[in-house]
């Protein structure tokens, strides 16, 4: 018999805010919007800034309180990186969305409805240059009927014809307690319960991310039940505990090969990965009193051509194994380069 | 039947190692609300043992009933169609299959079968509409695109399809299908769970185990339980009853690596590197993976080198990895990574010797 489907749904779309004014720690974007709300005038808008701090709820909060449900399916149009969108969707389905006209201004059910539509444009960074290029002229030529909203990571792959027709919004990384207010929200509304090292163990594992901090939340209340330690957390995030990466070091620092080959042997068969473990390690040394800054930027040097490597896809042991010899050579002021 | 299918665990309540594990999926499927699922760890620790167990733990036996199917699949993609073919296994519930084997045609795979899945949707006893499951082995082999589309087709149909990822780095499936699977980090047993494995299997066998003899054979394994079983049977097809000196015969073609680097150690001239590459076809040929081979090899080499040059030769054995990954041919990476050994070991003789 197939298990029953009961309506698992994500938290993290469960708990996105519904109202432009529910968003986080979002000051500017939200008072710039809420004016939008009142006025129904609207410009092309980019959004930026760090994953899983409320860029795309806030664009579909607004476009849902300016239209309401009923309009709403015939005013907005919502494009993000797993639709295809090359230069010919540009071409014909934005294009044609964009030139259709719409009927003036007239409130409907608490609605403004202004008389425009939203096409909006999720992780707008993974476009090619020429479907970016292709936009420009649409969006001047339409700009009576079509606001565009733009979301993306990296602005700098905005290129500087598009950003320029935009209002630009940064939105930040949450602080600690913004995160936690929110956290302890759902924990409400869920009956879980969280003590205050799990707290903060969570936005330290999270950083900055609340998306990333409500998965990891619903993923450890699934597997462990109501009470959730941090422990807990911590293996639900892939992150690798701190003996772990201390036990790695203390190798490297001891000076002996063989020990540190047999340490980066366990993390590899522990099944850690070590992308995460190149991120930790960087964490801690760069933070490390103990040593002069002419090694840290040695080891640092190895960390980034090795995370080159291993997005190539080399072979993680002898990456890792490459990393500790050359931190080992760091740390006891052996010569850096080789002597035959 | 060989003793590692034999001896598989059926069903979570029989695992051996990764107890915990398997308390923590049976919870899940209690709770009948089970995410999309990651599951990844070392080779031979049990992934896959542990997502068939789960399998037959969410649809009862049907699950082990499965068929493999060579199916093909005709793809629309804007100016051309598309023709894959793959190999599947599949129940009534799931489907299991190898989307890396596509090549780069993997985003067309992943996309056309879960939509296919979703399509017709299996109905339980009661009626309702329940969902499938879909095992995708190897998700760290595909590429950037097809993941891409992966996340996006995840949640449109989250519905009527559960995926079951499996890989063995976790570093490789990009951060936004990760963050949309529970992970699942399946470690790799340690010596001592081996020889509790092998006693029970030794136990239920009616064999006699010499104290310390599993033992052994853990610390060969390498801690890969799937080759710890295989040495064990090895053992007992070559000599039962077992004797303590036994020895535990080590692969072929491990012993043919063992060869290589002791030549390479003894010689260092144009010559011997010719000879070398004849053996190194000779493994290729045999279908040994050229990564696994420069691995071997530099473990091989370690074990007799000074301290001095073992960072060295580390860094070039990584070195070369990479290029190799990028390169095309397995075997020139492979050489250049012998004669670097070589003009390295010639050179520390020289200034130590003179």
């Amino acid at each position: 018999m197939a298990p029953l489907l009961q309506s698992s749904q994500q938290w993290v779309e469960k708990y996105r805010p519904k109202k432009v004014k529910d968003v986080a720690h979002q000051d500017e974007v939200v008072k710039v919007l809420t004016n939008t709300l009142e006025t129904s005038n609207c410009p092309h808008m980019l959004f930026y800034g760090p994953p899983g701090t409320g860029k795309t709820t806030t664009a579909l909060a607004i476009a849902h309180q300016l239209f309401g449900p009923e309009l709403y399916k015939s005013r907005v149009l919502e494009l993000n990186a797993s639709d295809d969108r090359g230069i010919n969707v540009v071409r014909t389905k934005i294009k044609n969305f964009a030139a259709v006209a719409v009927g003036s201004a007239q409130r409907q059910g608490g609605y403004p409805c202004p008389p425009y539509k939203i096409i909006i444009l999720d992780e707008a960074d993974s476009m090619t240059e020429d479907a970016q290029n292709a936009l420009r002229r649409t969006m001047e030529t339409y700009s009576k009927v079509t606001r565009f909203f733009f979301i993306c990571n990296y602005i700098s792959r905005i290129i500087e014809p598009l950003a320029s027709r935009c209002a630009k919004f940064r939105f930040k990384p949450l602080p600690e307690d913004v995160m936690i207010t929110r956290i302890l929200h759902i924990c409400g509304e869920e009956g879980l319960n969280l003590d205050s090292q799990a707290l903060s163990t969570l936005s330290s594992i999270s950083q900055g991310d609340l998306r990333r901090a409500i998965t990891y939340l619903q993923g450890a209340a699934r597997l462990y039940g109501s009470s959730i330690t941090s422990k807990d957390l911590i293996s639900v995030s892939g992150v690798i505990p701190e003996e772990v990466v201390q036990d790695l070091l203390a190798a490297c620092k001891s000076g002996n090969f063989d020990l540190a080959d047999k340490e980066v042997n366990n993390v590899i068969s522990e099944g850690y990965p070590v992308s995460q473990m190149i991120s930790q390690l960087f964490d801690i040394i760069v933070e490390a009193d103990d040593l002069s800054d002419e090694q840290k930027a040695r080891v640092f040097k190895k960390l980034g051509e090795t995370d080159k490597c291993l997005v190539d896809g080399a072979d993680e042991y002898l990456q890792l194994l490459d990393v500790a010899g050359n931190t080992m050579r760091a740390f006891c002021n052996m010569a850096q380069d080789f002597s035959y | 039947m060989l003793w590692v299918d034999k001896y598989r665990p059926k069903n979570l309540d029989k695992v051996l190692v990764h107890e915990e594990i398997a308390e923590n999926l049976k919870k899940l499927v209690t709770e009948q609300d089970c995410p999309h699922l990651l599951f990844y760890g070392p080779p031979g620790s049990g992934k896959k043992t542990l997502i068939m167990a789960l399998l037959r733990e969410m649809f009862g036996p049907s699950a082990e009933k499965v068929r493999v199917e060579n199916k093909g699949w005709k793809v629309d993609a804007g100016t051309r169609t598309i023709e894959i073919e793959l190999t599947t296994l599949s129940s009534t519930h799931h489907v299991e299959l190898n989307p890396s084997d596509a090549g780069f045609q993997d985003r067309y795979i992943v996309q056309e079968i879960i939509k296919e899945m979703a399509r017709n949707r299996p109905i339980d006893t009661k009626g309702k509409r329940g969902f499938k499951v879909l095992v995708l082995n190897e998700v760290d082999k595909l590429s950037k695109e097809a993941q891409h589309s992966l996340r996006r087709t995840m949640e449109k149909y989250s519905s009527s399809c559960r995926l079951i990822l499996c890989c063995n780095s976790s570093s490789k499936v990009t951060e936004a299908v990760r963050s949309r699977c529970l992970n699942v980090r399946v470690n790799a047993p340690n010596n001592d769970e081996i020889v509790k494995v092998l006693e029970f299997i030794g136990k239920k066998e009616n064999l006699q185990l010499p104290p310390g003899f599993s033992a052994r054979v853990a610390v060969k394994s390498n801690r890969s339980l799937r080759r710890a079983i295989l040495l064990f049977e090895a053992c007992r097809v070559q000599q039962y009853p077992f004797t303590n000196t036994q020895a535990i015969p080590p692969m072929d073609w491990e012993e043919y690596v063992t060869e290589i680097a002791s030549d390479i150690m003894k010689e260092q001239s144009p010559k011997r590197l010719f000879q070398v590459r004849g053996k190194f076809y000779e493994l290729l040929v045999n279908c040994i993976p050229p990564e696994i081979v420069l691995k071997r090899l530099l473990s091989e080499l370690l074990k007799k080198l000074d301290a001095e040059l073992k960072h060295e030769v580390c860094h070039w054995a990584a070195y070369y990895e990479h290029r190799m990954r990028l390169g095309q041919k397995a075997i020139f990476h492979l050489e250049a990574f012998v004669a670097k050994f070589m003009s390295i070991y010639k050179g520390f003789l020289i200034a130590t010797f003179g």
